[in-house]
């Protein structure tokens, strides 16, 4: 590339989700605002997709105020405790799918080196490390299409493992299920069964086409209609519109999730989306208020991407409605230290707690 | 971050960017913070990093484990 000729961005603000149409006033933001506390907190009904959208287009101005409703109805609906989670990569890299986000996808040349599954010693090691950081919840994620016989083997053998030694409930995430393969994680104990949406469908062929999305919602009803939690997150940044968040709310709507965790997109070396613009502070608080102004019940964690995308506002977000967090490192990156996180939440005298589903 | 273990000390110890893997004198440094080293910093091998929630772990199949936090 010349020296002299770089590219610039003809966006005035780098990150933004591309709108339909423009803010509203304050004065019509503010009554959005107040008619949206009437029905969630006196009501006590959800908010139709038509104020959603309202609220999604009140100036950032006005985005503190959305936030602070947004925590209100957390404390309502779900009550003050923080549920803490630690996750591990027990099968990294060498994934056959192509989702454009992911440096575990064998399709793209990324620093992440394809590693088989860990020994059981070292998955349980990890899980003890998230007891003693005062987890209730032990994620195993697989980067795999779906499990074959050999992994569910030894999920099926690792799950009551981490819960007799920890005591941690414990969740898996091991990409799309048969019928067969969800009745027998639910009867061997899987707590909550992890497969996100990602974003909303008019958006998903942009950024997967190894599978469609109609198989992603298969297994999200396969994992209920077997008794285990429903984790179904959400990956903010890719280049999806605001329409496009909100369809995204309503499809998680749709598929009852006991928890979301909202990801905003930690751009990967080597990944098409490698270049992409990461999503603005302000912008991260007004889409976790929106997460949680859309879906009141559910445990909405901090998740992935947190770190670089809110920076200062890393305290903010936690008042805005979320009540959930992954707390030490994520699956081939660093997060912030346990320390800091724990400290946060003493810092906001938020208790630390198991949660449930509770609509 | 600091990256301790056998490649932190010896001849070559430093020879290759651990975040790229290309010689050290191609790289002036392109390490992300909150990303674990992913190329050996001797031989510029990629490192299987095994992440946990309190640490982590990174080994080149030639140094063994060089790199760990
Ligand atoms: S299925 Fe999971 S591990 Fe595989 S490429 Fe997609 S996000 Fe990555
Ligand atoms: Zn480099
Ligand atoms: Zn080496």
């Amino acid at each position: 590339m010349s020296d002299t000729l770089q590219p610039v961005s003809i966006s005035p603000r780098p990150g933004l989700a591309k709108a339909s149409r423009p803010p509203l006033a304050a004065d019509v933001a503010r009554k959005a605002i107040r008619a949206a506390e009437v029905a969630l907190l006196d009501e006590r009904r959800m908010l139709t997709a038509d104020e959603l959208a309202e609220l999604a287009h009140v100036p950032d101005s006005a985005v503190p105020s959305l936030a602070a409703l947004a925590h209100e109805v957390r404390l309502s609906w779900c009550g003050p405790e923080v549920e803490v989670e630690g996750i591990l990569s027990a099968k990294t890299g060498g994934c056959p799918e192509d989702c454009h986000f992911c440096s575990q996808s064998a399709a793209f040349d990324t620093p992440v080196k394809a590693t088989p599954f860990l020994d059981t010693e070292e998955v349980l090691a990890a899980a003890r490390e998230t007891a003693e950081l005062g987890a209730s919840e032990f994620c195993i994620v697989l980067a795999v299409r779906g499990p074959d016989e050999r992994t569910m083997g030894r999920i099926l053998e690792l799950v009551p493992l981490v819960k007799a030694e920890t005591g941690l409930n414990v969740a898996v995430s091991a990409g799309i299920l048969t019928a067969d393969q969800a009745q027998r994680l639910g009867e061997g104990g899987v707590h909550r069964y992890n497969h996100n949406l990602e974003t909303a469908a008019s958006f998903f062929p942009r950024v997967v086409t190894t599978h469609d999305y109609a198989e992603r919602l298969e297994t999200c009803e396969l994992v209920r209609a077997n008794g285990m939690e429903l984790c179904c997150g959400a990956l903010l940044g890719m280049g999806e519109s605001v329409d496009q968040r909100l369809e995204l709310i309503e499809q998680l709507r749709s598929v009852e999730p006991a928890e979301v965790p909202l990801n905003f997109l930690n751009p990967r070396p080597g990944t098409p989306l490698g270049e992409a613009p990461i999503v603005e502070a302000l912008e991260a608080i007004r889409w976790i208020a929106m997460f949680r102004l859309g879906l009141p019940s559910v445990i909405l964690r901090y998740a992935g991407g947190r770190e670089i995308t809110l920076r200062e506002l890393q305290i903010m977000g936690m008042t805005s409605g979320i009540n959930a967090l992954i707390v030490g490192n994520y699956l081939t990156t660093l997060g912030r230290t346990p320390d800091e996180d724990l400290q946060m939440l003493d810092d906001l005298k938020m208790p630390i707690g198991v949660l449930g589903k509770v609509i | 971050m600091a990256v301790s273990g056998e490649a932190g000390t010896g001849p070559g110890a430093d020879a290759h960017c651990t975040s790229c893997g290309r010689p050290a004198a191609d790289c002036a440094g392109c390490a992300r913070t909150l990303d674990p080293p992913h190329y050996c910093a001797t031989c510029g091998t990629r490192l299987a990093v095994r992440v946990s929630p309190g640490g982590w772990v990174g080994r080149c199949k030639h140094h063994g484990e060089v790199a760990r936090s």
